[in-house]
């Protein structure tokens, strides 16, 4: 039987190519400029644009009207899969690393998503920041993996191509371009989609989209496993690049990162998490190069510049604002 | 004109002057100052007891140096002549931004050497980076052994001795004290610095003293400031002795909670962090009170013209004497400023040696220090040794003091090369040659 929630149709054309001219552009600007960049900048903009992965996740939750406390709890165990392999198994392949990383974060997600699935508003925050808390008390207790202090890990190749020490950062560099690029372009179909359409409705009116004969259940179960995914493999790609993993990944105060670039960015677009995350880390980075005694305090002001001056996230900028 | 165009550009120039002005500082190549990058705690639970006294040390030392006050054989100013500039960074954000920041301190600051990192963590994540990114990097507050136990490195140094000794004299200096033991437990912070203290203390009471027995291990989380049920079952264990690796804002509180219930009449306390506290506990430390300062520092450290210098400088800066911190931030300084001059007599015309040159000197180094000779001879010649030393507290005068201070040599608490520390414990802790 057809669902019946489909009236509107896709939207006009022209906006969805506009996101994806712009994601192709950033994609080929990206792989170019990457080898010119100096070694930090390239650094810098590889753990944001992993950063940006996780929270695109975050936004397709916020979209569907839930906000996760414990996106670190997918953003961890994607790490943890990626060190574990070099770590007890001596796999160093980036390929092999991140499919461990998404397939161990979906699998979990798949599972508590059959729970967190009933929950909303509040309780579904803190449930999501209880699990990934029991993930940092179960880490924290484990001294075979190293307890506090992690363990370390090193991609050698690129899907069975061995990396010489001149291109391996490059590499990691283009895979998270290429990673980010399909996570957005992913997302953006996704979101244009009948069952993506449907996340709004859900965050406006959950009970008429049951009444249309959509199951509410399902649609918020499929895309958290989607938003744990990407938080997974955007934890795979940072253990890599940082080349440590440990349980602070899975600290409230990750996930609360998480959540503060996610109001940073805003909802408006795919395109906007990879911002968010960019500035966040720029602004972090020179904040500790210039105030390294209250670094804390700029980005709080920071933030509360943007709630006040952009309630709608740094990505309201580029949209119009609707004539009040 | 529509406003959000004006909004983007705004945003785009300010994104343009940020990465503008890092290239500018990577520009500025040419300098005649040696800039060398600290990282420690100005932030979180470790700032005050560690980070922030580990800081005031290193600025009253790079001061000192810089002016060419420091005693002999550190007279000479800076580094070989040449002025120190410091850049000082906040080690709090866990280990993902301090690998940014170090690789931030590398090539957008461009150090010319890195001193850091208090939390073992860090430690363990930042030195294949210093690696990777071929730096001169030295480790001054880290304890864990695994760093130089489970990998090798070139460019990085530890110039302080790593925490195994630290429980190794404990159960030594216990055992000698009170050769009859019978039982003892332990209350330690449930996280790596923790649970590898109580481990370590464990299986060297183990290998000493096979009859004594464990009664119970208690594992309250870190910064749970709440002890009031493991005080319940460490006093109802009956221990003859607690061992203790508590520190900052922890160990306060529960010495303030268990002294009231009469924990510590019938159960001799072990400190093995307890230096930094004897001052800030006062009476709250109970007499015969069994205390470490990891290595030869602060209260432990040797009379010397270069610990008068340290106690000196740095009292004038911070109104107190320094605690253990303060003495491995100032190690870390005196070695590479000694690794650093010697290289340089073999290349004097430049400003500095080349990397090769001082970690080929660095390696297998003995200097002067305020708290007495290191010698880099593990890890291949990049880990330092040191004796270590135990005492035993005293109030006098409403002062807290140290007695009945045994100093042990290094070789006695610190396992040889090619040995890791639980092997070594548990084959009888034989020294190396």
């Amino acid at each position: 039987m057809n669902q019946t929630v489909s009236i509107q149709k896709r939207p006009p054309a022209q906006g969805t190519d506009r996101t994806t001219i712009v994601l192709l552009a950033a994609l080929v600007v990206l792989l170019v400029a990457g080898p010119l960049l100096p070694r930090w900048a390239m650094f810098m903009l590889n753990v944001s644009l992993s950063w940006g992965t996780v929270v695109l996740g975050m936004l397709l939750l916020m979209r569907t009207g839930l906000v996760s406390f414990g996106q670190g709890l997918y953003y961890c165990l994607g790490a943890y899969a990626a060190g574990a392999l070099h770590h007890f198994y001596g796999i160093a392949d980036i390929m092999v690393m991140l499919l461990a990383s998404l397939a161990l974060a979906a699998a979990v997600a798949a599972v508590l998503g059959l729970l967190l699935a009933k929950y909303r508003s509040i309780f579904f925050a803190m449930l999501s920041l209880a699990f990934s808390m029991i993930l940092f008390g179960l880490l924290v207790k484990t001294s075979a993996l190293g307890s506090t202090d992690g363990f370390g890990l090193s991609a050698k190749t690129l899907a069975g191509i061995t990396l010489g020490e001149r291109w391996e950062r490059y590499a990691l560099f283009a895979t998270t371009v290429v990673v980010a690029f399909c996570a957005a372009f992913g997302v953006h179909r996704y979101l244009s989609s009948h069952q993506g359409r449907l996340a709004g409705a859900i965050r406006d009116n959950e009970l008429r989209v049951e009444y249309m004969g959509a199951s509410v259940r399902r649609v918020i179960h499929v895309n958290y496993v989607i938003a744990a995914s990407l938080a997974g493999i955007g934890g795979g790609l940072v253990g890599i690049s940082i080349g440590h993993v440990d349980p602070e990944m899975a600290f409230w105060t990750t996930s609360g990162e998480f959540v503060f670039i996610a109001i940073l960015s805003g909802t408006g677009s795919v395109l906007a998490p990879f911002l968010g995350a960019t500035i966040f880390e720029s602004v972090r980075s020179f904040a500790y190069e210039y105030s390294p005694n209250t670094w804390q305090l700029i980005l709080g002001v920071t933030m509360l510049l943007v709630i006040m001056f952009l309630p709608g996230g740094l990505w309201s900028v580029f949209t119009r604002r609707k004539a009040a | 004109m529509d406003k959000r165009y004006v909004r983007a550009a705004v945003i785009a120039l300010m994104l343009a002057g940020l990465t503008l002005h890092g290239g500018i500082a990577s520009a500025q190549q040419k300098r005649d100052t040696i800039r060398i990058g600290f990282v420690t705690f100005l932030s979180g639970p470790a700032a005050g007891p560690f980070g922030v006294p580990a800081r005031m040390a290193a600025e009253a030392v790079v001061e000192q140096l810089n002016a060419g006050k420091a005693p002999a054989p550190y007279d000479t100013k800076g580094f070989g002549g040449t002025p120190i500039e410091l850049v000082v960074i906040d080690e709090a954000g866990g280990t993902t931004k301090q690998v940014s920041e170090f690789r931030n301190l590398v090539s957008r600051q461009n150090v010319d050497y890195v001193i850091g990192y208090i939390s073992s963590g860090d430690c363990l994540a930042i030195a294949p980076v210093a690696e990777e990114m071929k730096k001169v990097t030295v480790l001054f507050d880290c304890g864990t052994p695994r760093v130089f136990e489970e990998a090798s490195y070139k460019y990085v140094f530890r110039t302080r001795p790593h925490a195994t000794m630290d429980a190794v004299a404990a159960a030594l200096y216990l055992l000698e004290q009170k050769s009859g033991v019978k039982s003892y437990g332990g209350i330690n912070q449930n996280y790596a610095w923790g649970q590898d203290s109580w481990h370590d203390f464990d299986l060297a009471m183990k290998t000493l003293k096979p009859d004594a027995r464990v009664t119970t291990s208690q594992m309250p989380k870190f910064g749970s400031g709440q002890y009031g049920a493991e005080i319940s079952a460490l006093i109802q264990s009956g221990s003859e002795v607690i061992h203790s690796s508590l520190w900052g804002g922890d160990l306060e509180a529960f010495m303030m909670q268990s002294v009231p219930r009469g924990l510590f009449r019938k159960s001799q306390l072990v400190l093995v962090a307890g230096e930094p506290y004897l001052h800030r506990l006062g009476a709250n430390m109970p007499d015969g009170t069994i205390v470490g300062a990891r290595g030869t520092h602060g209260v432990f450290a040797p009379d010397s013209n270069l610990n008068t210098w340290l106690k000196t400088i740095y009292k004038a800066k911070a109104g107190h004497d320094p605690n253990y911190p303060a003495y491995v931030a100032t190690l870390a300084f005196l070695g590479l400023k000694t690794a650093f001059e010697k290289a340089k007599l073999e290349q004097a015309s430049s400003l500095k040696p080349s990397d090769d040159a001082l970690i080929a000197t660095f390696e297998g180094l003995s200097f002067d220090s305020p708290s007495g000779r290191a010698t880099m001879s593990l890890g291949k010649g990049h880990q330092a040794v040191m004796g270590t030393a135990y005492g035993t507290t005293k109030l006098v005068n409403g002062k807290v003091t140290v007695t009945n201070v045994k100093h042990y040599p290094a070789e006695r608490v610190t396992p040889p090369n090619g040995i890791s520390s639980p092997d070594w414990i548990k084959g009888g802790m034989k020294p190396g040659k």
